[in-house]
């Protein structure tokens, strides 16, 4: 509601309104509700971190630490060295970004190193999140960058070294919605000429789509 | 005990078309029919003799405390394709389209996305935290939240991801499964601008993370000119409660914007001068180009349409008068027209829209056909109130190659054979 308009209301409401409600100005709530959180409470919940390093947690880790860590917090799922067990996500590579079968991970793909601490911290261990010291974090985190050969295998993660890391696709994102980029026009007749309307794929005996009647398809194609 | 699931009557005679289904209901009721006595054992279900259901009463009221689909249409389920991800925690699931009869998906049938599950909070405990550059921090319980000014609107909800196995070739032979990341509600809530004007923003405070509190603790920025323009704090659904795949208590409604960002089982929206950069927008949710470069922050869903029937889930079976059903949407604004093509995209005829055209909200279009039992290319074309037209799969491949994984919103081509199935095919 804008300002003219809460001042409206109140005029409407007249002497109807009291409490916290019928004082209007700057500073003060209008509706009133809810409580102010207190510094702890914005502590506990403030996770979020930022590439400028905003958000990171007092602490620290090192690469071999964090390998420890790994083993056991990780691995089952990612690999011994991040080469992701069954569909589980790969955290370590360089496989080209172009090309047939593009396999972005953490060291090919990502950004910014501060966004391997958040997540890491905010979501895994996948059964368990949120559950890790900041410490372990930066450890963890120390350490996917080291297989990707992004750190040396001395590097301590902090709250001062992350936000400096240079990761190799920093420059690889176009943050600006270039779209529209088709064209496609409102053409109503003769839009295309009969022979060149081809069907160059087809669903039809791939094999690979669940059934839609019937109980839930658990299967798994080849 | 619930009757109409031990019955072998079956009731889908009047329905379009199904076909297989109605060799099956004969045959079911065949069989059903030695079992029962008396009236019914005439020769077909048709007048005059009356079915079993007519000739007793049926179970009270609060015989179902809270009413379930018929026990025919089981068929009728949330459906996942289980190879795409590791882990059904981390998955989708699709809406059923193909059943869907009006803009309104129901709430049971809505597609299904988590990245740690599905969370059970108690909406006693939730909490709304908003800090950072605001004047006032506030942390607001459920029940503030619902005591403030409420709206309620119909939009769609759609996954960037729908249709994104389909980029290279076409892959899966279902409506369910290849455009069925969508789902439209009627969505009650608050305004995120009441709230937001209410702490007041600091002049700096240009971008807000928005975070969940599942698993995932998902998050995501979000421009805080998008939150104050038409976002809601969604608390109901289709008349009741917010359905706990979908958020409850407590979700981020983004009016036309990709699924992700309308972050479920919100918690906290922290106002920053910067975006975070966070894992869902960076690593996912980005578009890879054929030159290695990524798209980012491409939020806006863009004109899409798809005929729901006939589909490779409801084909035709004999030659005869249709009438071609779909669904158009646009995260820009309102569906203006749709085109229908039977001839892979030659000629093209106006459909008619058909009851609410409302903005960024699934818009129903029909056309009658009549079917000569001929092969046939079925299309839809939407154009939206800005005048975008809704591109062909060669058109997005030749701007953005076949890696970006989300935003395709080509032009589905269903190939008719002279049987009447239906498959999915792409044209070049
Ligand atoms: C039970 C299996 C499991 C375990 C254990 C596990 N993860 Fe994960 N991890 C996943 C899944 C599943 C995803 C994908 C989640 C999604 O996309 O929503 C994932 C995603 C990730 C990603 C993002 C990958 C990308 O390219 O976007 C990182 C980084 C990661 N995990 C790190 C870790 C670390 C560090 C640990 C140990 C502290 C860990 N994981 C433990 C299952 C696991």
């Amino acid at each position: 509601m804008s300002s003219s308009a809460r001042i409206a209301a109140l005029a409407l409401a007249g002497c109807l309104l009291t409490g916290p409600a019928s004082a209007s100005g700057h500073g003060v709530l209008y509706y009133g509700y809810g409580t102010t959180p207190t510094a702890r409470q914005i502590a506990g919940w403030a996770i979020a971190v930022r590439p400028d390093g905003q958000g990171l947690p007092p602490g620290k880790g090192s690469v071999s630490h964090g390998g420890d860590l790994f083993q056991t917090f990780c691995a089952a799922c990612h690999g011994t060295f991040g080469e992701g067990e069954g569909r589980y996500p790969k955290l370590a590579g360089n496989d080209p970004l172009t090309g047939n079968q593009p396999r972005p991970t953490v060291g090919s793909y990502w950004p910014y190193a501060t966004t391997l601490f958040d997540y890491i911290n905010r979501a895994m261990p996948f059964p368990s999140p949120h559950v890790l010291k900041p410490d372990q974090v930066y450890a963890v985190t120390a350490y996917i960058l080291n297989l990707n050969n992004i750190v040396a295998a001395s590097f301590v993660a902090d709250a001062t070294t992350l936000p400096k890391v240079k990761m190799p696709n920093r420059h690889g994102f176009i943050w600006a919605d270039p779209r529209p980029d088709t064209h496609d026009t409102e053409c109503m007749n003769d839009c295309l000429k009969p022979d060149q309307v081809k069907i160059t794929s087809t669903a039809e005996g791939k094999g690979i789509t669940p059934r839609t009647t019937g109980p839930l398809d658990t299967s798994m194609p080849q | 005990m619930d009757q109409e699931a031990t019955g072998p009557q079956a009731g889908h005679d009047a329905r379009l078309v199904r076909p297989g289904r109605r060799a099956m209901f004969r045959a079911g009721m065949a069989a059903g029919m030695v079992a029962l006595a008396g009236r019914a054992r005439a020769e077909a279900p048709a007048p005059p003799a009356d079915d079993p259901w007519s000739q007793t009463p049926g179970p009270g009221v609060v015989s179902r405390v809270y009413g379930h689909p018929s026990h025919f249409e089981k068929d009728v389920i949330r459906r996942n394709v289980p190879f795409l991800t590791a882990t059904p925690q981390s998955s989708v699931s699709f809406t059923p389209l193909q059943s869907q009869q009006g803009i309104i998906t129901a709430s049971g049938l809505f597609f299904e996305r988590y990245h740690a599950g599905r969370p059970t909070v108690d909406p006693a405990k939730h909490r709304l935290m908003i800090h950072g550059m605001v004047e006032q921090p506030r942390l607001y319980a459920m029940r503030d939240i619902e005591r403030f000014p409420s709206i309620s609107r119909i939009h769609f909800i759609e996954c960037p991801a729908n249709g994104g196995m389909e980029w290279r070739a076409a892959q899966l032979n279902s409506l369910q499964f290849t455009h069925g990341m969508i789902g439209c509600a009627d969505w009650t809530g608050v305004k995120v601008s009441t709230i937001l004007e209410e702490v007041g923003i600091k002049p700096e405070g240009k971008w807000a993370l928005v975070e969940g509190a599942d698993g995932a603790h998902m998050a995501r920025s979000i421009p805080v000119s998008k939150l104050l323009d038409d976002c809601m704090l969604v608390y109901g659904q289709n008349g009741e409660a917010l359905r706990p795949e979908q958020g409850y208590p407590l979700r981020l409604l983004v009016p036309g914007w990709q699924g992700n960002v309308n972050v479920k089982w919100i918690r906290r929206i922290q106002i920053g001068d910067q975006p975070w950069f966070t894992r869902e927008e960076t690593s996912k949710y980005t578009e890879l180009m054929p030159d290695g470069k990524a798209r980012g922050f491409t939020w806006k869903l863009y004109a899409k349409s798809v005929i729901t029937f006939p589909c490779p889930e409801m084909p035709v079976n004999a030659p005869g008068l249709y009438e071609i059903r779909g669904f158009a949407w646009s995260g820009l604004g309102r569906i203006k027209a749709v085109d229908v093509s039977i001839d892979g995209g030659v000629n093209w005829t106006r459909a008619r829209l058909d009851g609410l055209v409302l903005p960024k909200a699934m818009t129903r279009f029909t056309l009658p056909w009549r079917w000569d039992g001929k092969p046939a290319l079925l299309q839809s074309r939407a154009i939206d109130e800005t005048g975008f037209v809704q591109p062909t799969i060669t058109e997005l491949r030749a701007a953005r190659g076949v890696n970006a994984i989300y935003n395709n919103n080509s032009i589905q081509t269903w190939q008719v054979k002279e049987n009447g199935s239906v498959f999915d095919v792409q044209l070049g």
